[in-house]
């Protein structure tokens, strides 16, 4: 007995010896260029769309082969950093611009300009060049955007008898507080904020009200300095949960998927989400529920709205860097970039593809958020060193507490402005 | 000592027996609601993933959840398997996890026997490097380790990826399998000896089958660290072809939260069966083992 048990383990060993052998990377070669595209499209269409574009380039170029791989948003940048240090990166990387700040000053990523094809440079505007503009150069092309919208139930809406606003005459914050205070009651909340990650909404939205709080000094340096512009979209979402009981102090700690029973279930009559969350709605809304796409409320700095658009950039250390520039000017052709948006639910940068008639529909509100994307403007900090620290380690606690009532306007300057020095301090020595 | 139920036992004494019987009654029940209620906070979390795996995409957006499915459907399984290759991701985990959990049991149950038998400094010493090196933090290792694996060719290899998981599990399987040695008594590898056995036919014929549960608990605890490990495989495997059911569940997932939800549940409920089975399987083998030849009959 005890011999067969060694004889069958001894068997499996050598099994699984034979297996692991037969794994070891085959590497690349035959004369052609292979290079390996990592992908964060997640959803079933954006996938699909991603994948075909794929292998109609390889179809269309057979020797410049190119291999998709499946990354995660959730974890990209820890994997990419990773790589970057072992000199295993992929050739090109789908990211967002606002994780590329390390990577770009890092030297890890090369520098776009003299690689990419003069017809895509031209067709994107500067406004969106700037996004992923890292010091002298650019270090991704902005593909995909999304402007953060409001959501509503359009029966509530309707008997409410509030104005409806279009992006040609949107709400101010001050209007939008009264309409979320006026839909509210008998156990409904106006809006939904879910604020988990409450800072880039912040700072995006706040452009809307002249907010810009990171100001650059000529010698280069960043300060923060959190004044009146910056003050107002917080001071109304903070006044809402806790002043006008308008929004839902629960939603404060979730994330927009989290907040979409309820708004299906008529507990909110609004919520504050990305343009993409439709894709959501979509698939699991109650037969019957009907919603609309609202722009968000509108300040002195009218629409604007900061984004961290999509990128897709080239490895420093790639040995076909013109290849893989090649790749992306034919992904990113504006037929392309249309069946990539829509495929993300999500509006394209490029001027052609965003004039593409499928983007236009009132169906799904695309109408509304194309005629948005005019007001979309690089994030505000996310050329800024030292961001991910202030955001982690100071501004997500601070919002969070100024949010739910716990400190007020006062101390929520103090902390993001003189703690938020304090760290920034460090990386501009 | 007086016997509870006997008859020279006053009536007070009897009183007192009862209140007593019944005090640990209500004490055993105290302790079953105790367990039903870990019970049920352990399962909580397993129960919900089921019912979301079969519940349609309205169902998931329901505002009142409910335990049952109101219209079951496989669709988030079909949907899982044709958007991502859940197959072969399992063969990839299963092959990296048994492989690690073998390896990491032949090479730990010598070293726990000298460890556990022999005293002196160096067994001191590895001990205590052994309790040290569970201390280092993953991701203060992964970028070292990254560039070692990547000078020896094994990026993108689950061979590499095996030597990881054996280095990683080791200290902790030689801790456990420490113990174990242990337990078993000196006299008996002694007995064994004055009977004539030398060195190797002891450690066959008497020590190892009495270490037999604890070589199995060693290794299901090696195949369950490697099958569940996301983040080592995340780095290492480049290729879409080679990489193991936690990196590939990630894919089901987008940003700031979002998640394909259904088939996210129905691939996770999937990938965490391998492990079911082979608890169900082994756990009766360590019962089994650790009471072996404890009542002589």
């Amino acid at each position: 007995m005890r011999a067969r048990l060694l004889i069958l383990a001894g068997a499996m060993l050598a099994l699984l010896l034979a297996t692991l052998t037969g794994c070891s990377d085959s590497g690349s070669g035959g004369g052609k260029v292979r290079l390996r595209f990592q992908s964060l499209a997640w959803q079933k269409e954006s996938v699909a769309a991603t994948k075909e574009l794929v292998k109609e380039w390889n179809a269309t170029h057979p020797e410049i082969q190119v291999q998709y791989v499946q990354g995660s948003w959730d974890t990209v940048h820890d994997q990419l950093l990773t790589a970057f240090e072992g000199g295993e990166a992929p050739d090109v990387i789908h990211d967002a611009s606002d994780d590329l700040a390390d990577f770009a000053y890092g030297g890890y990523l090369a520098d776009l300009r003299p690689l990419l094809p003069a017809a895509l440079k031209e067709d994107i505007p500067a406004r969106s060049w700037e996004t992923a503009t890292f010091g002298k150069g650019v270090f991704g092309v902005p593909f995909l955007q999304e402007p953060r919208v409001l959501i509503a139930n359009t029966k509530i809406l309707a008997s409410s008898r509030v104005r409806i606003p279009t992006p040609e005459q949107p709400w101010t914050w001050e209007e939008f507080r009264q309409v979320a205070k006026r839909l509210s009651g008998k156990g409904r909340y106006g809006i939904a904020w879910p604020l988990r990650e409450p800072v880039s909404i912040t700072l995006n939205l706040g452009l809307s009200t002249g907010g810009q709080l990171f100001h650059r000094a000529a010698d280069g340096k960043v300060r923060v300095a959190f004044g009146e512009g910056d003050a107002a979209v917080p001071s109304v979402v903070h006044d809402q949960v806790n002043v006008d009981g308008s929004a839902a102090r629960t939603t404060l700690g979730m994330g927009g998927s989290d907040t979409l029973p309820g708004f299906f279930g008529g507990r909110y009559a609004m919520a504050a989400l990305g343009f993409s969350y439709r894709q959501q709605i979509v698939q699991q809304a109650p037969k019957g529920f009907e919603w609309t796409v609202l722009p968000a409320p509108a300040g002195s700095g009218g629409l604007a709205q900061g984004v961290s658009p999509q990128t897709l950039s080239v490895a420093e250390d790639s040995p076909h860097k013109k290849e893989a520039a090649e790749f992306i000017g034919f992904l990113l052709q504006p037929r392309n970039m249309v069946r990539l948006a829509q495929g993300d639910w999500m509006l394209p940068t490029g001027t052609t593809a965003l004039k593409d008639p499928a983007l236009h529909t009132a169906r799904y509100g695309w109408a509304t958020g194309a005629a948005l994307a005019g007001a979309l403007r690089s994030a505000p900090a996310q050329s800024v060193r030292g961001y991910p620290e202030w955001k982690d380690k100071v501004a997500t606690p601070a919002l969070q507490e100024y949010y739910s009532g716990a400190i007020d306007l006062g101390q929520l300057r103090k902390r993001l402005a003189k703690d938020g020095n304090l760290v920034l301090a460090r990386y501009q020595r | 000592m007086k016997s509870r139920t006997g008859s020279t036992g006053s009536a007070g004494s009897a009183g007192s027996a009862g209140s007593a019987g019944s005090a640990r009654s209500w004490g055993r029940a105290g302790q079953y609601l105790a367990l039903l209620g870990y019970l049920v906070f352990l399962a909580f979390p397993f129960l919900w993933l089921i019912s979301t795996a079969f519940k349609p995409a309205r169902e998931l957006g329901s505002l009142h959840p409910t335990w049952i499915p109101r219209r079951p459907t496989l669709d988030n399984f079909r949907q899982a398997f044709d958007e991502q290759p859940l197959l072969r991701a399992g063969f990839n985990s299963l092959v990296a996890a048994l492989s690690a959990a073998l390896i990491a049991v032949v090479v730990a149950t010598p070293m726990a026997y000298v460890m556990a038998r022999r005293r002196g400094r160096l067994a001191t010493a590895a001990t205590g490097w052994v309790v040290v090196s569970q201390a280092f933090p993953f991701v203060l290792l992964i970028i070292p380790l990254f560039l070692v694996l990547k000078s020896l060719h094994l990026i993108n290899s689950v061979a590499g990826l095996v030597m990881v998981y054996v280095v990683w599990s080791l200290p902790f399987a030689l801790w456990m399998l420490v113990g174990y040695v242990r337990a078993v008594p000196l006299e008996l590898e002694e007995a064994a000896a004055v009977d004539g056995a030398g060195r190797l036919r002891t450690l066959v014929s008497v020590t190892a089958p009495l270490l037999a549960p604890g070589i199995v608990a060693t290794g299901l605890f090696a195949f369950i660290t490697a099958w569940n490990e996301f983040f080592f495989a995340l780095v290492l495997l480049k290729t879409p072809e080679k990489q193991t059911l936690p990196v590939v569940l990630t894919h089901f997932l987008g940003a700031e939260g979002a998640a394909d939800l259904g088939p996210l549940a129905a691939a996770a409920f999937l990938a965490t069966l391998p492990s079911l089975a082979v608890f169900a399987v082994i756990q009766r083998r360590i019962t089994s083992g650790m009471l072996a030849g404890a009542v002589k009959s």
